[in-house]
């Protein structure tokens, strides 16, 4: 345990310096959001503040209510926070905007287009050019494998490759910053695995910042540059671990030792909380 | 699929085509209009034969096609003026808030009155020709048709909502790209249930005084006691019903395909 101390950078060291980013995209200061609810009010989110850097992959990870949606859709301006605000690039946001885009767990395709028609959507309110929209349509979907799909309804389609028009669809825009609030959560295990290495390939090619919600510590510890843990409701920052695993990692970064101690630290500091969260 | 019996009789049973049974099913229910119109109920009841004898009859003479018609005519008319009607104000009451405050009460409680109840006010401020009748069918279906695309509307899931917010999505994106398209299942439910209101109040209003219709006609027979004519009518009416029902199925296959559950 000794070595895991070391290795995990609790919130308080974290604003001290050395593991802050140099440069900056996104700033999250000091939220807080109250829900207001027929029982009373819910502290959903407790003066949560993180640095996210340019091109970072933040995965959060975090007992079920702690609020990691809550702080995703702040994230992506369709919630506003009770006090405090996010900055990307210096900026404070208000409202969403197509430089966040979202990849959400239940898939939100719009079941009435087709897979073309659903990655062109973001497009199409652009305004960008019929030719050129198809054309970056095409990219993405072959980019996910999908290229004999794209005139197929969503209803055709499995969960997986719902989930890759999904992500294609994020990317299409051109976002700055991609959320995606447990992306694979719905899916079989070995799916699961496929797309993680396609998002990980995605990511070393596009450089986007990403801020991935997930439930499975294993997950966060392949994808993340560093993974926030989350501390049962009312939600705060509890710990920030980076995980200088390096890229491009593959499945015998899995077998790998470092790997392994990076999960078993994050997966006690998780069960810590998840503990509490029953008390 | 639903069970199969996997005995050998049930195996021939499943490899029958559909329209086979369509066809016994016709054959059958015939059949047993027949049985009931030669037992002592065969005086209100004509059977199917006379029933037939009286649709040649009255085909030749124009009568029918005439009564066909007015009844068409009627409840078309009602109908597409609700329709026109009940789908803006059916996204206005799902789009603004006040707008729902202010009407949906209202809309509530008038649609648990039974239009026939208002027949009678109808004809006294409009009289008895075609504007009395057009009016009453179009309450009718409009109370029906409003609510159920309104509730289509607030039915749309937040999460498409969402994501196209995300993908750059203006309020008037949103009403025309997401709120149409997703309530458009609703509107053909809609469609479905107001025709079936506006075919119901017709016969209704046609019953309290017409000089013609598919309602009158049967009003007028009973009066001579010619079961045959009343029979006939009643038949017309549920076939106008089926084929119009059916055509809306077909627009909904071709239209709304892309939906997870039918709502069939
Ligand atoms: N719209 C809302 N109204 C009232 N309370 C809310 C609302 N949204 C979230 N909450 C509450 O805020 C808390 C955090 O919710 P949130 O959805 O962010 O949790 P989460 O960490 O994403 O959980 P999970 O892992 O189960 O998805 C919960 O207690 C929830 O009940
Ligand atoms: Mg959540």
């Amino acid at each position: 345990m000794a070595g895991s101390a070391q290795r995990i950078v609790t919130l308080g060291q974290a604003n001290q310096g050395q593991s802050e980013p140099e440069h900056a995209k996104v700033e999250i200061d000091a939220i807080r959001k109250v829900f207001q609810t027929s029982r009373g009010e819910v502290v959903a989110l407790h003066d949560t503040s993180l640095t996210i850097a340019n091109n970072e992959f933040i995965c959060v990870v975090g007992p079920s209510g702690c609020g990691k949606t809550t702080l995703l859709n702040i994230l992506a301006g369709l919630d506003a926070p009770t006090s405090g605000e996010v900055r990307i690039d210096g900026t404070s946001i208000h409202g969403p905007s197509s430089e966040r885009g979202v990849v959400f767990q239940q898939y939100a395709l719009f079941p009435w287009l087709t897979v073309r028609q659903n990655v062109e959507f973001g497009l199409k309110l652009k305004s960008i050019g019929k030719g050129e929209r198809r054309s970056i349509a095409e990219k993405y979907i072959e980019s996910v494998g999908l290229k004999d799909f794209a005139n197929a309804f969503p209803k055709e389609l499995s969960g997986g490759m719902k989930q890759r028009v999904a992500i294609a669809r994020a990317y299409a825009v051109n976002p700055q910053l991609l959320l995606l609030d447990e992306p694979f959560g719905a899916l079989d295990a070995q799916t699961r695995t496929q797309l993680q290495v396609e998002l990980l390939n995605t990511w070393e090619q596009e450089q986007k910042t990403c801020f991935f919600i997930t439930h499975d510590v294993e997950e966060a510890v392949l994808l993340a540059s560093r993974v926030v843990v989350m501390s049962a409701r009312p939600g705060r920052i509890k710990a920030i671990v980076p995980i200088d695993l390096k890229h491009p990692r593959t499945q015998e970064t899995r077998m790998s030792k470092p790997f392994n101690d990076l999960k078993n630290d994050i997966w006690s500091l998780v069960y810590q909380e998840y503990l509490d969260a029953k008390k | 699929m639903d069970n199969k019996p996997a005995t050998r009789v049930g195996q021939m049973i499943d490899r029958i085509d559909g329209k086979v049974f369509l066809v016994v099913s016709f054959l059958l229910g015939l059949l047993v209009w027949q049985l009931v119109s030669m037992t002592k109920a065969g005086a209100v009841f004509a059977g199917p034969v006379d029933t037939f004898d009286a649709f040649i009859q009255e085909a030749k003479s124009g009568r029918l096609l005439e009564h066909i018609y007015a009844s068409l005519f009627r409840v078309l008319g009602g109908f597409a003026l609700a329709l026109v009607i009940a789908i803006p104000v059916a996204f206005l009451m799902g789009w603004y808030r006040v707008c729902r405050m202010l009407v949906e009460p209202w809309i509530q409680f008038l649609r648990t009155i039974p239009p026939i109840a208002y027949i009678p006010l109808v004809i006294v401020a409009q009289g008895v020709g075609e504007s009395a009748k057009i009016t009453v069918i179009f309450v009718a279906s409009f109370l029906v048709m409003v609510v159920s695309i309104y509730q289509g509307v607030r039915n749309v899931d937040v999460t498409l909502i969402k994501a196209s917010r995300v993908l750059g999505a203006k309020d008037r994106d949103i009403f025309f790209h997401v709120i149409i398209p997703a309530s458009f299942p609703f509107i053909l439910v809609a469609l479905r249930l107001g025709l079936s209101a506006a075919l119901t109040t017709l016969i209704a209003a046609e019953l309290t005084g017409a000089q013609v219709g598919l309602g009158q006609m049967i009003q007028e027979a009973s009066l001579y006691f010619r079961m045959e004519i009343v029979i006939l009518g009643i038949v017309m009416i549920g076939i106008i019903g089926f084929l119009l029902d059916k055509l809306l199925l077909f627009l909904e296959r071709r239209l709304a395909g892309w939906q997870e559950v039918r709502s069939v």
